[in-house]
């Protein structure tokens, strides 16, 4: 099994949800995050104070899958998530050792 | 028969009543008009602080801190109640016998004499008292813009009850009472010396007393919620026109002018500072046009019985352009760390408002006309002196108070405190609960 994580442009969630659900994910777990890479960030300023903000908003998703579908995850979440702009995020792919129901105490792969 | 009389009215009152022995000798009779608009506008002030003033506040601290904010003007609003009917009201409205020109006597103390029909003008007394109390709030929950998101909860509350009491309320008394700055004749209808003056420089004394907020000024501390400051602000403004209409105290002319020039001065002030703003950063922000328009409504304050709308609009955007250097370019160049900018906002304001009242008084410059035989120079003189006089009483008394409270209590919370927020470490309470 492997977790499949995915740093994406918030307004991208919808996008990639849809791409997972036609290739059959059946669920995800969506975090708000913040951070940057090579995306400036922006300046505030209040009454005369001025901020430079490099943390922008982001959003986090995980999924775990069966091993052989990464590849397919990485594609859905690549082609949905792209705009071509520095920003875009990124894509990593991490084992699993273990997965349980937790409402009938399934494990392995049964449990995804 | 002890009669309120506004500074600038009294020669013009004391030349009519001299020609008229009779009226002169005349009972006060209740108006209901007056009486009814004195009520409403003890209402809106009253609302300027609770929640106008809370929210204003509120939206610019850091979300750790939004209830602490909220918390000093609802403690206050309620403190200061108390002591006014208590004595403040004695100390700044009666007369005081030898001390006359400096304060007021306790004969109102427990608000003795003070019955249903009493009767201050054309006004219930009652009414008026409770008036004067709205004013007596707000001056001090001004004060909290200045040490915001740093001072000790208990030491807050031992500090403004004694600044009501021997700041407030006998600089009350020398401008409105019958005290020395009234009978100099300094203008002053609304407060421009008596709140914002002095409360700013009250605030002044406060930040620097206290120091820095830890981390300022180079960690980034942006207000949590604009929202609330500009739904603050909004309720200011309205609020405002009990404050300086309703200081007329009767519902007439005059009132409908001071409202007039509060609205002009105003909305000029948002303007300037707006503009201003826009100029010297690239874009106009939302916590600068409602700087802005405080500034204009502090500004106002002072000329509101005495300037005509041109007037107004010379001194809104003096405020604004004015108050906006002081908040945002002075203070970052003195290191000052006036959280809130009560400094900045509310003596500039005041300031310039008190000064810009002799000039705009003035006839040809569209205003009520000075006092015979006075001129303009003479009249800035006088404001001078009121101005002065507060800022001195008031930078003095306020300091020697906070380094009472800091030895006995101690003024500012810890650097724990601090770090977790108000909130938590004051009142166990947090603002947010999402």
């Amino acid at each position: 099994m492997k977790l499949v994580t995915a740093i994406i442009k918030p307004f991208k969630l919808d996008d990639v949800r849809e791409a997972l659900s036609e290739i059959g994910v059946q669920g995800i777990t969506a975090t708000e995050v913040k951070g940057f890479g090579r995306q400036k960030g922006h300046t505030e300023q209040y009454r005369g104070a001025e901020y430079v903000v490099d943390f922008l908003p982001k959003m986090k998703i995980e999924t775990v899958v069966a091993a052989a579908m990464a590849d397919k995850v990485i594609e859905a979440i690549s082609g949905a998530a792209n705009t071509g702009k520095i920003g875009d995020g990124k894509i990593f792919v991490s084992g699993i050792e273990q997965t349980i129901r937790i409402r009938t105490g399934e494990s392995g792969p049964d449990a995804l | 028969m002890y009669k309120h009389i506004k500074g600038c009215a009294a020669a013009l009152v004391a030349g009519l009543l001299g020609m008229l022995p009779a009226l002169a000798m005349a009972e006060d009779t209740l108006n209901s008009g007056d009486t009814a608009w004195m009520l409403t506008s003890t209402a809106l002030v009253l609302f300027m602080t609770i929640p106008g003033l809370a929210l204003f506040y509120a939206g610019m601290v850091r979300s750790k801190n939004v209830l602490s904010v909220m918390m000093q003007c609802f403690a206050i609003t309620a403190l200061v109640t108390v002591l006014w009917a208590i004595a403040g009201y004695s100390i700044a409205f009666t007369d005081g016998g030898s001390m006359n020109d400096y304060m007021g006597g306790l004969g109102k103390a427990f608000l003795s004499g003070v019955a249903v029909d009493s009767l201050s003008g054309s006004i219930p007394e009652t009414v008026f008292m409770t008036f004067q109390m709205t004013f007596a709030i707000i001056t001090p929950a001004l004060i909290v813009g200045a040490f915001a998101e740093r001072m000790k909860f208990s030491a807050m509350l031992w500090f403004m009850g004694l600044w009501l009491l021997v700041v407030y309320a006998p600089i009350c008394h020398w401008v409105w009472g019958g005290g020395w700055l009234g009978n100099l004749g300094v203008l002053d209808f609304a407060g421009g010396t008596v709140v914002h003056i002095n409360a700013g420089i009250a605030g002044l004394m406060a930040a620097l007393v206290m120091g820095k907020r830890k981390g300022y000024p180079g960690t980034a501390m942006p207000p949590h919620n604009l929202g609330y400051t500009l739904v603050g602000a909004s309720m200011l403004w309205v609020g405002w026109f009990g404050f300086n209409a309703g200081s007329e105290l009767a519902a007439d002319g005059a009132a409908g002018m001071a409202m007039a020039v509060t609205q002009i001065a105003t909305a000029t002030a948002a303007l300037a500072w707006m503009f201003v703003e826009w100029m010297s950063h690239g874009k106009p922000s939302v916590l600068g046009i409602a700087s802005g328009a405080v500034a204009g409504l502090v500004a106002i304050t002072p000329a509101s019985g005495t300037a005509g709308p041109m007037g107004a609009i010379a001194i809104g955007a003096a405020a604004g352009v004015g108050c906006f250097l002081g908040a945002a370019r002075m203070k970052r160049a003195l290191g000052y760390d006036d959280s809130l900018d009560a400094f900045g906002v509310h003596a500039i304001g005041g300031i310039i408002g008190a000064m810009l009242t002799g000039v705009f008084a003035d006839a040809s410059l569209g205003g009520v006309g000075l006092a015979d035989g006075v001129s303009i120079a003479s009249q800035l003189g006088t404001q001078a002196i009121g101005v002065l006089a507060t800022l001195a009483y008031t930078a003095v008394v306020s300091l020697i108070l906070l380094k009472i409270v800091d030895a006995v209590v101690g003024l500012r919370v810890t650097e724990e405190q601090e770090t977790e927020g108000l909130d938590l470490s004051m009142h166990d309470e947090r603002g947010y609960i999402l």
